[in-house]
């Protein structure tokens, strides 16, 4: 298919609908609002299902509802909104049914803004919602990535009866690219051999999330836990550029790590050997792809759009192999190259070993200095 | 190699319109291209603005500190973005609704009557056409040839009987760009 200029709310819609999906339910939220639209208008011409819900903790519940079915289901929402699902997104982890969720992150903590961010890592790389269970979580970078990466989720989810997560923000969420929708896929004929169906005559089949015996309630998890192993062997994924002969490694993702290419880009213009590391899987992480760089590299320079959360899972992974320098924009505030370009060069003429763990304060006294009178 | 530029105005002045023509020209002429607008808690008669990067690799970030180059549509916007254009960048200043000159001399500066010009061709709301145009003749950011035929390609079939008026206002706003950084030479 030829490229269109997309809008990343709308490309990711519309990647879904063509993976297949057959019930949305949601909440409006900006700067997600677009995706709601556009399922809206798009659901009902195709004879699938599209409810506005009255919350986002209804919307969650209809897709928990749904996902027993064996039928392809999402939800969409941005970072207040995902909030009031995480209930429900465990339960949902806890019966081991698929869904997709696409956050458009905003500024926060709180009701907070409606700019673009990555305040919400933690949340979902974590799974958000109470007790053992993580969810596959995948970063776009641009919206052909969010194309690709929605398309994907279904299929992790169904594989793994897991969540799936689109974490994009703000800034992927309106911004228009030209990019390649694929072509409409055919809806599966029948159902996944444990989907609830109410088909009279055969073995009755039991989704829950509710063990009363502690050791079957461990079962549960030993199953969650054995299938995450599989899911963290076999679904890892990240893009590696201008890393071949780098001194300095940036590890961004998202919107941040597009920041970051035109950073690096601008300091290769000045003969500095700096290369991009861009985590697409934030869950599974690429812990072994980090060890091994953090071990050829002088330093990694962790660049993102909040307080340094994936900076602790870089750490963990670097186990200690080379400093891991930091630095952050927060409440909405996109970074822009310039400022990731004076960290290279710091970084650069600077390579002070950053293992007394003061990491965000040295970065909180830079950025305060930084700021000046804004 | 990549061009950032930077349309503001009000709301209702066709800003993000404009940029999406440039989106669509740039795309249909192969090149890469981010079109992202300004998005906050505003309405109409607020500002508004879009900004976008046009370049021959994959583009990074899609916000920059210093554009390349800037249509400013009303006073708002030019005080805002006069002092963040690039050395050496075009600054693009509606001065039907813009009395004030310039202070920089670092940068390439065109004063456009835009929207007398598109009343004159019939229609106010040819205003930021008139403005691409002259964006068109100061930077060289794109052919002229693909935005027109952008226009063609990517407007809906019942406003086509808009695109002569629409080439006119291009055409026009070139024609100003041109003959200003001539005498400016």
């Amino acid at each position: 298919m030829a490229k269109e200029l997309l809008k990343g709310n709308n490309a990711m819609a519309e990647a879904a609908i063509r993976a297949g999906c057959e019930a949305y339910f949601g909440y409006p939220i900006t700067p997600q609002t677009e995706l709601l639209e556009h399922m809206a208008a798009r659901m009902p011409e195709l004879g699938r299902a599209f409810v506005q819900a009255e919350s986002e903790v209804a919307a969650i519940n209809m897709v928990y509802g749904t996902a027993c079915t064996g039928k392809r289901v999402m939800t969409s929402s941005s970072s207040p909104g995902v909030s009031l699902m995480t209930e429900g997104l465990s339960y949902i982890a806890g019966t081991e049914v698929p869904m997709v969720l696409i956050d458009v992150m905003r500024g926060g903590p709180g009701l907070g803004n409606i700019a673009p961010a990555q305040g919400d890592y933690n949340q979902m790389v974590r799974g958000g919602g109470h007790g053992d269970y993580k969810s596959i979580v995948l970063a776009p970078a641009s919206v052909q990535e969010a194309i690709d990466l929605t398309v994907l989720a279904f299929d992790l989810a169904e594989k793994y009866r897991a969540i799936a997560v689109v974490l994009a923000d703000g800034s992927l969420g309106q911004m228009m690219e030209p990019a390649e929708l694929p072509e409409m896929q055919p809806l599966r004929k029948g159902t996944p051999d444990w989907a609830i169906t109410g088909e009279p005559g055969r073995p009755r089949r039991l989704l829950t999330s509710i063990y009363l015996q502690p050791e079957a309630e461990e079962t549960t998890n030993i199953r969650l836990q054995r299938r995450w192993l599989d899911v963290e062997a076999n679904e890892v994924r990240y893009q590696e550029t201008y890393l071949d002969d780098a001194d300095i490694a940036l590890v961004a993702f998202g919107t941040a790590g597009r920041v970051a290419l035109s950073a690096v880009r601008q300091a290769r213009a000045e003969g500095i050997k700096v290369g991009l590391f861009r985590p697409i899987s934030l869950s599974p992480f690429p812990v072994a792809q980090i060890r091994q760089l953090a071990s050829r590299v002088r330093s990694l320079l962790v660049v993102e759009m909040n307080a340094g959360q994936m900076l602790d899972d870089v750490k963990l992974a670097a186990q200690g192999a080379c400093p891991v320098e930091f630095y952050g924009r927060m409440g909405g505030v996109v970074p822009l190259p310039d400022e990731v370009l004076a960290e290279i060069l710091r970084v650069s003429t600077h390579p002070t070993a950053d293992l007394n763990g003061h990491t965000r304060a040295a970065w909180l006294d830079r950025l305060e200095a930084g700021r000046g009178g804004n | 190699m990549q061009t950032e530029i930077i349309i503001a105005g009000f709301g209702g002045q066709g800003v993000l319109f404009a940029g999406q023509v440039l989106a669509y020209a740039a795309m249909d002429g192969g090149l890469h291209v981010t079109w992202i607008p300004s998005y906050g808690p505003e309405m109409r008669g607020g500002t508004a603005n879009c900004t976008v990067i046009i370049g021959d690799e994959e583009i990074g970030a899609p916000l920059v500190k210093h554009p390349k180059a800037v249509i400013a549509l009303n006073l708002p916007s030019l005080d805002k973005y006069e002092p963040l254009v690039a050395e050496g960048g075009a600054l693009l200043v509606n001065s039907s609704l813009i009395d004030h000159q310039v202070a920089r001399a670092d940068v390439r500066v065109v004063y456009v009557p835009a929207n007398e010009i598109a009343e004159r061709l019939g229609d106010k709301r040819l205003t930021n056409m008139v403005m691409v145009g002259a964006l068109l003749a100061a930077t060289g950011a794109l052919d002229m040839q693909v935005v027109k035929s952008a226009l063609k390609a990517h407007l809906p079939a019942k406003h086509h009987k808009l695109l002569p008026a629409n080439y006119d206002a291009l055409d026009e706003g070139a024609q100003i760009a041109r003959e200003a950084l001539a005498q400016a030479v």
